[in-house]
């Protein structure tokens, strides 16, 4: 079992879940966060007062997938959160060691 | 008449404050969080510009003279001729023009660029607004709805909700629409500020219809009479209407979608409102009842055609604005009674279908005259100036492309002084850096 996190462009989300849905991943979790890579903030302008907006917007999206499926989930967030620009975000896999399902108490594999 | 003068004095606050701040906040509540600034000072800009324009041209061309389309744009160029004791009626009408050109806004979320409206401003104004004020409003025998054509309009169902509305329509048909749309539905972003905002149009709604009493008496005692009467039938027409369309609105609302929403409920408000403000001296209370509760239902209907048809008139101007006047101005042909201001018995009340021809007829002529000179205008801009900000800019978000400003600072727990998402003075930052 592996954990897919992506941190992306807001204005893909919906592109990327629909991607992700066809492809058959059933659920994932979502946060709205801020940061910064190559693609740098803004500047705001209060009466006159500069102020240097140092985070851009993103989506983080996290899913624990089967290993054989990681690289079908990589592939689609890449493909579809892509614009070419500056600040499209990335990913990356980590490996997970249990997954318990809350309500069953399944383990693992049949709890994803 | 000096009771009639200062509430004059009020009425023209009143209508000022529909569109600053009470339009601004119905508005910018249901754009989303990175448009609401740049969809408020579109409000403001226009109170500002389209205000000092009036007063230049716009009064002349209303109301000077003759003319079928327009009066002398120079007969009373920046007021002149008219005396101190006449400009209360000038700030009246001004404020007419401000808050149509304003309400065209809401078409536009999150796209259209801050320079672009800022000209598209004073062009509509003059080649739309000003003509159909005095076609409406500037009545003499010449003026093409209300003298040539006789249909009636209290305070502008043709001249301010069809016009915004058709405009609208033809500004976004011109402009095209938001990144994502209609896949992503961008819902409102602070619906408390337009519940806000609708209740205070409500308010401000009392000096746009009240206000629009044109005094027909030989003598003062006439006139008195008249003001007495009649300020009490529209005071009254304007408040049941709204009432009956709320629940219009949350009833169709509720039957289609299965929720009664408060969205709805601040919608209903508003369409009650529109289709009441041409009807309000023409009808009885039952009258606007009916108005009320056919333009809540029908709007509420109207604001899903955008979906079906691929315009992305997103905050429903055409939906509220053209339907609703379409739909109040229409039905003055089958409630009007000659009790009322205009003296007219429509179909309903023993008129024959007379009414309702010239009705028809204004409504056509609005629709067109609209549709033609907003599509000639914004093909101009976008053609020249250009008419929309840049994808990138477009997915950042209008407040800070156009503005430099962001509405809300809510990551005040990433802080040191500042907040990082909020940012830090630069010449704090600077300073710091000279310390370290």
């Amino acid at each position: 079992m592996k954990l897919v996190t992506a941190v992306i462009k807001p204005h893909k989300w919906e592109d990327v879940r629909e991607a992700l849905e066809t492809f058959g991943v059933t659920g994932m979790t979502v946060s709205e966060v801020s940061g910064y890579g190559r693609q740098k903030g803004h500047t705001e302008v209060y009466r006159g007062a500069e102020y240097d907006i140092a985070l851009v917007p993103k989506i983080r999206i996290e899913i624990v997938v089967d290993d054989g499926d990681v690289d079908d989930v990589v592939g689609i967030v890449v493909k579809t959160a892509q614009t070419g620009r500056i600040g499209d975000g990335k990913v990356w896999v980590s490996p997970v060691e249990r997954v318990v399902r809350v309500r069953t108490g399944d383990q693992d594999e049949a709890a994803i | 008449m000096d009771g009639y003068y200062a509430f004059m004095l009020v009425a023209t606050a009143l209508v000022l404050m529909m569109t600053v701040p009470a339009l601004a906040l119905f508005y910018g509540g249901m754009s989303r969080s990175k448009s609401v600034l740049n969809m408020m000072m579109m409000s403001f800009t226009a109170a500002a510009i389209v205000g000092i324009l009036y007063v230049a041209v716009g009064w002349s061309m209303g109301f000077s003279g003759d003319g079928t389309f327009f009066a002398n744009p120079f007969e009373m160029w920046w007021l002149d001729g008219v005396t101190t004791d006449g400009y209360i009626f000038v700030m009246f009408q001004m404020t007419f023009a401000i808050i149509t050109c304003a309400l065209i806004s809401g078409a536009v979320e999150g796209r259209m660029k801050f320079s672009a409206w800022v000209v598209f401003l004073p062009l509509w104004a003059l080649v739309v607004y000003f003509p159909m004020a005095h076609m409406v409003f500037g009545c003499t025998d010449d003026s093409l709805i209300c003298g040539r054509i006789g249909a009636q309009d209290y305070a502008g169902g043709t001249a301010v909700h069809i016009n915004s509305g058709v405009a609208a329509l033809m500004l976004v048909l011109v402009l095209g629409k938001r990144i994502g749309w209609p896949r992503d539905k961008m819902r409102p972003h602070n619906l408390t500020l337009t519940m806000l905002g609708a209740g205070m149009l409500w308010l401000g709604w009392y000096g746009f219809n009240v206000g629009s009493i044109v005094f027909t008496g030989a003598t003062d005692e006439e006139n008195t009479a008249q003001f007495l009467a009649e300020t009490g039938r529209t005071f009254a027409n304007t408040t049941l209407a709204t009432m009956a369309a709320i629940l219009g609105w949350l009833l169709i609302e509720r039957l289609l979608h299965g929720k009664a929403t408060s969205l709805g409920a601040a919608s209903g408000v508003v369409a009650g409102l529109v289709a009441i403000t041409p009807a309000a001296g023409a009808v009885d209370i039952e009258g606007a009842v009916a108005i009320g509760a056919i333009a809540g239902a029908v709007c509420s209907w109207a604001v899903s055609w955008k979906f079906r048809m691929g315009y992305d008139d997103s905050l429903d101007v055409v939906g509220v604005h053209l339907v609703g006047g379409v739909v109040g101005t229409v039905l003055i042909g089958l409630f009007s009674t000659s009790e009322g201001a205009g003296g007219i018995d429509g179909l309903f009340y023993g008129g024959g279908a007379g009414a309702l021809g010239d009705q028809v007829l204004g409504v056509l002529v609005a629709i067109a005259y609209s549709g033609v000179m907003t599509a000639l205008i914004a093909l101009a801009l976008k053609h020249t100036i250009g008419l929309r900000v840049s994808e990138d800019e477009e997915v950042e978000g209008i407040d800070v492309v156009a503005h430099g400003e962001s509405a809300y600072d809510l990551h005040t727990s990433m802080t040191r002084g500042g907040s990082l998402t909020a940012g830090v003075p630069a010449a704090a930052k600077a300073s710091e850096g000279a310390n370290a």
